[in-house]
């Protein structure tokens, strides 16, 4: 057998009792079901773009473009449920979480196989009736993805089901946090100490935290708003004793911090990533290990931050708006960090250092134009403004989606045996980012401006950056295209990959390719740091 | 890693004494409600209930023979929780 076809048929990807679909639907390896969620999410990811190709055309110029007002509602709505709740919450964690978490611990797999495989049900679960919600009953739902009261009690849409499949995806979330909080704790291989576990696998568990602490809220929250519209209770109607507030503070109570368990594990990838193609070892590996957790813990205490102009007390707002100015530290803690790593570095720039340093800009333009948010006197002037969506995007596609393609480029390899070919990528790369940038930064001068966001029309005079806006996101399309067409390509039909040809010194690169089922012949007894390369005697 | 634990066995004496201490607390809960104490009223309640809560996961639940980190994540889930209430009341509170 040629080396080639060993590896794209090897390890973990030939040691299966069964065949067929049921090998990966009903396997209870990590590596498995890592990948299960990756191509769900990714399939997801693609949908979830194509609406917001289809919004922005809308968006191209005023008046009605190309769908009707109560379609543009549907679409906005779906747009932001499916990247959301189907894309980025899951994407990171659940996929490259999996794919890497057991064996950078040296476990042979997660603690609890069965419930991680019962997790992915879940999720499969629940995306089955969000998508089911969108072509039956009253037709997909129109509230924005928020699902705010009044209006999401009231509307005939199909708002009842689709934040049942929410609830459903909430318990996914829950198990796989539960499933890597016992795993880091419980199942690190001899010598891995805790200021040996590599700063993804911190990330991760400051994830899990949050997943397991606060998506139990969302969950009894979403469950009233369906008892309201079943049953009528009032709970968030002022005519019958009912807040309509307090349903912006449960939802919130999890939507903020959900946002990190969103951008966490990202920024677990970068601290990866960074000092690999730097050849240098992570600069204050104890620091940016706690700042998870800093932001973890903090991020869970600023979720008033999106509620200034509902009706909340102004010693709520001026609580939450220092709160929020704290999440700012332990930020800008990694990014000081990262950034002192590459400082004298050896710095390679291949397609995952490339998403890994776009990560940094667009994060911290993402980040700083939070703070215009997190202040409550500029707030007020671009609440609910197309700033809010720049800014939103920046962190979460800027941020979390370029690590998610960080990572893709940077592990898959790893996993498939094979690898992309790295022109296309980088050609992809600069697609995405100019494009990127062409989209979000005029959406965040639009919102300036003072164009609303959710608005199915607007006034002529923010006509031409809606039209460059829209431009922009052709382009980042075409880069998105490009980069997942050449990483499927490559993945299953371009060159081996073998051993550790990016030169990383964290455990999954001394296992081979594809890593075998159990992952190690033996049970590694770890040695050295997960950022010591002479230790690991990477050259 | 290697903090296994032994099985530990309540007798029913102690099982009995616990339940027997919910049922009293219980009373009193009922009781505190006739009493007249104002705005105390909601925290004697809320005081009691806690007691109860307590003996509950330190008996029933075993927490009181439980490693040391099981009884730090509990008290990092009840901090949590009681950081939420908390910053919603900073609202509710003062409006």
């Amino acid at each position: 057998m040629s080396q080639e076809t060993a590896m794209a048929e090897g390890g973990f990807w030939r040691d299966t009792g069964r065949t067929g679909i049921g090998a990966w639907i009903f396997s209870t390896d990590h590596k498995r079901i890592g990948l299960m969620y990756l191509y769900c999410v990714l399939g997801f990811f693609l949908v979830g773009a194509f609406l917001g190709l289809l919004i922005r055309l809308e968006l191209m110029a005023p008046g009605p473009t190309i769908m009707t007002a109560k379609t543009y509602n549907a679409l906005f709505t779906v747009h932001g449920v499916v990247m959301i709740f189907l894309f980025i919450i899951p994407g990171i964690p659940a996929s490259f979480g999996n794919l890497v978490l057991p064996i950078q611990l040296g476990a042979r797999d997660v603690a609890f196989p069965r419930v991680n495989l019962f997790s992915w049900w879940l999720y499969a679960t629940g995306a089955i009736i969000v998508l089911v919600s969108l072509f039956t009953g009253g037709g997909a739902p129109d509230t924005g993805w928020t699902f705010y009261v009044p209006f999401s009690a009231r509307t005939t849409t199909n708002v009842s089901l689709a934040v049942f499949g929410v609830f459903v995806l909430g318990f996914s979330s829950i198990l796989t946090g539960i499933n890597f909080i016992t795993t880091i704790h419980r199942m690190r291989a001899p010598g891995m100490t805790w200021t040996r576990i590599p700063l993804f696998t911190w990330s991760l568990y400051a994830t899990a935290w949050v997943q397991v602490l606060a998506t139990p809220i969302i969950a009894i929250t979403l469950l009233l708003v369906v008892t309201e519209r079943i049953l009528g209770l009032g709970l968030f109607d002022p005519t019958r004793g009912g807040d309509p507030v307090m349903y912006q503070h449960m939802f919130w109570i999890y939507s903020h911090p959900a946002v990190y368990i969103m951008i966490l594990p990202g920024m677990g990838v970068i601290s990866d990533i960074i000092p690999v193609f730097s050849r240098k070892p992570i600069f204050g590996y104890k620091m940016i290990a706690f700042s998870s957790l800093a932001i973890a813990a903090a991020g869970s205490a600023v979720w008033g931050h999106h509620m200034y102009t509902s009706g909340m007390s102004d010693t709520g707002v001026l609580v939450f708006s220092f709160l929020t100015f704290i999440v700012a530290i332990p930020s800008a803690i990694k990014v000081f960090n990262w950034v002192s790593t590459m400082y004298k570095g050896s710095i390679s720039l291949e397609a995952p250092m490339l998403f890994a340093l776009s990560f940094i800009l667009l994060f911290s333009i993402g980040g700083l134009s939070g703070l215009i948010l997190g202040a409550a006197a500029t707030d007020i002037h671009v609440h609910d403004t197309h700033f809010v969506v720049g800014h939103f995007h920046y962190v979460m596609f800027g941020g979390t989606g370029f690590a998610f393609f960080a990572a893709a480029h940077y592990w898959l390899p790893k996993y498939f045996g094979r690898r992309y070919r790295e022109k296309p990528a980088i050609v992809g790369w600069v697609f995405m980012f100019i494009g990127f940038n062409i989209l979000y930064f005029t959406m965040q001068v639009l919102g300036m401006e003072g164009m609303p966001r959710r608005y199915y029309d607007y006034l002529p005079e923010f006509a031409r950056l809606n039209f460059v806006a829209t431009v922009g996101s052709w382009i980042l399309i075409a880069g998105v295209i490009i980069v997942v067409w050449n990483l499927w390509h490559g993945l299953f039909k371009g060159e081996a990959f073998a051993g550790n040809p990016w030169g990383g010194a964290t455990l999954e690169w001394s296992v081979a390719t594809p890593p075998p089922t159990e992952n190690f012949e033996e049970d590694p007894v770890v040695t050295h740091g997960p950022y010591d390369f002479k230790g690991a005697g990477v050259p | 890693m290697t903090e296994e634990h032994a099985e530990h066995i309540l007798s029913y004496g102690k099982l009995t004494t616990v339940w027997v201490t919910l049922l009293v607390l219980t009373a009193a809960t009922i009781m505190v409600t006739r009493v007249e104490l104002g705005v105390w009223k909601v925290w004697a309640a809320l005081a009691i209930a806690s007691i109860k809560s307590g003996l509950v996961i330190a008996f029933f639940m075993h927490m009181k023979y439980e490693p040391r980190l099981f009884r730090i994540i509990l008290f990092v889930a009840l901090f949590t929780l009681a950081g939420f209430i908390g910053g919603t009341f900073f609202d509710v509170l003062y409006r």
